[in-house]
């Protein structure tokens, strides 16, 4: 990261030191390590001439700093509650409403055995030595949605699967907003013991002009079986800064499905650490996006042990003026023999004005490794909407049919079929909507 | 009836002009082969028909009972009642083969006013189809084309052609790739569909096909125009004479 020092010009960078100083006396937790993370911040929000966000320009992108959200209104909660997405499918709830869990609306009493939750208010009201495990996945402390995070976090919660726990009822992580322009943070730590197997569903949504601010880390043990699926449904208008970082134990196999439908600038980051041999992970995602919106998926995979596995497939459907980002980097430390690891992204543009960035790397330390990254991008394939439209089926339905088998491929890899179909919606609501 | 006059079309990318004045009347319920050499113009001939975009007419018209073909785009074609069957049916991966016959037979049917089909019923009248043509119950649960053989490949075509009962059905190619097992199943599918109310074109490089379906009029088609038309008779000559004096002469 370029550290020098420079003054702070951008009004979103006046303002956040302006809420962090007003904020910081009253948010919990570790002091110094708000400041500490802060102090990455306060250098200035990362632009262009920085390698990890120079297709996501966050000082250019980023016009204000909204206020920290209030506790939510009972009003803001019922509202909350209405516009839950993905609500068709049957799993134990946890619901946030602008940043703070609400636990008249979560299950936390009724979690399925083996499974604990503690919000991330009470974790540090009661000093829980879980909270000690945070930071474990090491991703980078300094990078700016880490650091704005750790800076200005107030809730969130922590969860932990018992060692040799299946839980056959999914979590639902519910995110949602309501209300005018605020900035929420949420930190969530996900701790799955050795042998236990779950499925975890991420939703984000709501209206307004907001930030929103996750951070979620995820610590796998060994021969965990890990299923993620995350829903970025939030308003239009929407910062959506997102981070996903993983610790994988031996012997494990993780799957992941993001699928990026809503915002009006979004970062999706994704740290994985192969830390146990023969451990198995594909990471996957989709974005839409259209208008003059910006997506950005950044990956990186740290493989560190010997024999692991790594799919990466992300796909991105652009129309209007919009910009898909991906970068993608596999790194294979010396150790880390018969790593075998593919990345592919792909872009499909829908129209003249839109942009799609892909930049895959690899980084091989170790010589006997299977490596391979492809990246495209182009429009739907004229001979297959002829062949459609030769049927009878119009332009834009046949265009849809082409949209959703493209897309397709990465929901094909949810398992559960009513999730599956539920997220089939959402891609069928933006096709028609294309915005 | 279907009724081509003075045709010109060129390819709209380099401007090379492949249709020169072709003429051709199929009346209902008629089967006429065009046959002819390669790079007649004969495959360039089934997708003007159909409406595919990288073909500009520049002069003539195409009728289908009294109606301007030439003005509709692809779909609207189909839907009344234009079938291609390609020469090489396009794979698509990710789109259901039941999924899009839904989807092209409910397209069909709301462009006719005549309501959606519903599922159950879909589904058995797939299922006969299928069986007639010795479609296996497990191609159709796979993606469009997506790792049929050849032969398969064309089998699906007849299929759609069978659900879709079109007026105008265009063969292009059909028996290419196909063993002689294949082109009877194939053929036989054709032949159950012909009807007074029906016309088919049937392209093709060989008289073999033409014993199975026998057409009314057979048209040879040279450097972008009909230059000979006759009774089956022709498709024989053909064979035993070969093009090369359509070549030369035309």
């Amino acid at each position: 990261m370029n550290t020098a020092v420079r003054p702070i010009k951008t009004a979103a960078e006046n303002a956040l030191v302006e809420q962090f100083t007003a904020a910081k006396a009253r948010l919990p937790g570790n002091r110094d390590a708000r400041e500490k993370a802060f102090g990455a911040v306060v250098e200035g929000l990362p632009h262009r001439r920085v390698e990890e966000w120079k297709y996501t320009d966050l000082r250019a992108l980023m016009r204000d700093a909204k206020p920290l959200a209030d506790l939510p209104t009972d009003a803001q909660v019922a509202a909350v509650d209405r516009k839950r997405v993905l609500t068709s499918f049957d799993a134990s709830k946890i619901v946030f409403a602008n940043g703070s869990l609400i636990e008249s609306l979560s299950d936390l009493g009724k979690l399925p055995a083996g499974v604990e939750a503690v919000s991330l208010a009470k974790a540090y009201a009661s000093d829980l030595p879980l909270l000690a495990r945070f930071g474990e996945a090491e991703a980078p402390e300094d990078n700016a949605a880490i650091a704005l995070n750790t800076a200005f976090v107030s809730d969130g919660v922590l969860i932990r699967i018992a060692a040799g726990t299946k839980v056959d009822r999914p979590l639902h992580l519910a995110f949602g907003q309501d209300g005018e322009g605020h900035a929420s943070y949420a930190r969530i730590l996900i701790v799955v013991e050795d042998d236990a197997k779950v499925e975890i569903v991420e939703s984000h949504f709501g209206e307004g002009h907001h930030q929103t601010n996750s951070y979620v880390e995820l610590l796998a043990g060994d021969r965990t079986d890990i299923n993620l699926i995350k829903l970025q449904a939030e308003s239009l208008d929407t910062q959506h800064l997102a981070t996903l970082a993983i610790k994988l134990g031996a012997e494990s196999s993780l799957q992941t499905v993001a699928v990026a439908r809503g915002s009006d600038v979004a970062r999706q980051q994704v740290f994985v650490k192969f830390e146990g041999d023969n451990t198995k992970a594909s990471l996957n995602g989709i974005s839409l996006s259209g208008a003059r919106r910006h997506l950005d998926t950044t990956f990186f995979a740290d493989h560190a042990s010997y024999g692991c596995e790594s799919r990466e497939l992300f796909k991105s459907v652009l129309d209007g003026d919009s910009r898909s980002v991906f970068q993608g980097k596999i790194l294979v430390r010396q150790n880390a023999q018969k790593t075998d690891g593919r990345m592919m992204s792909r872009a499909l543009m829908l129209s003249e004005g839109s942009e799609a960035d892909l930049k895959p790397e690899l980084e091989i330390y170790a010589d006997d490794v299977q490596c391979a990254h492809g990246a495209t991008c182009g429009a739907l394939d004229e001979d297959h909407l002829f062949y459609l439209m030769a049927r009878g089926i119009s332009k834009i339905d046949a265009q849809a049919i082409l949209v959703e088998a493209f897309v397709g491929e990465v929901l094909d890899m949810v398992e559960d079929e009513g999730l599956k179909d539920a997220l089939a919606v959402v891609t069928n609501s933006w096709l028609m909507a294309r915005d | 009836m279907l009724s081509i006059k003075n045709l010109y079309a060129r390819i709209e990318d380099n401007g090379q002009e492949i249709i020169k004045g072709l003429n051709l009347e199929v009346p209902t319920g008629q089967v006429h082969a065009i046959m002819g050499p390669n790079g007649s113009g004969k495959s360039t001939l089934s997708y003007v028909l159909a409406g595919k975009e990288d073909y500009e007419v520049t002069e003539g018209s195409v009728e289908l009972d009294g109606e301007d073909l030439l003005e509709l785009e692809a779909d609207e074609r189909a839907n009344k009642g234009v079938f291609l069957a390609f020469q090489y049916p396009l794979e698509i991966p990710g789109v259901g083969t039941m999924t899009f016959l839904k989807a092209a037979l409910n397209a069909q049917r709301r462009a006719r006013d005549e309501g959606e089909i519903s599922t159950p019923d879909f589904i058995k009248m797939v299922r006969q189809h299928a069986s007639d043509l010795g479609i296996d119950q497990d191609m159709l649960k796979r993606s469009l084309n997506v790792g049929f053989s050849g032969g398969e490949k064309k089998r699906a075509e007849i299929l759609q052609m069978s659900l879709l009962q079109p007026k105008l059905a265009i063969l292009d190619e059909t028996d290419s790739g196909l063993d002689i097992d294949a082109l009877k199943v194939v053929s036989d599918g054709v032949n159950r569909l012909r009807s007074p109310d029906r016309s088919f074109v049937v392209i093709t490089h060989y008289q073999r096909l033409l014993n199975y379906i026998k057409p009314d009029v057979v048209h040879v088609m040279s450097k972008g125009r009909i230059v000979r038309s006759g009774g089956p008779e022709l498709a024989l000559e053909l064979e035993k004479n070969g093009y090369a004096e359509y070549v030369e002469a035309a």
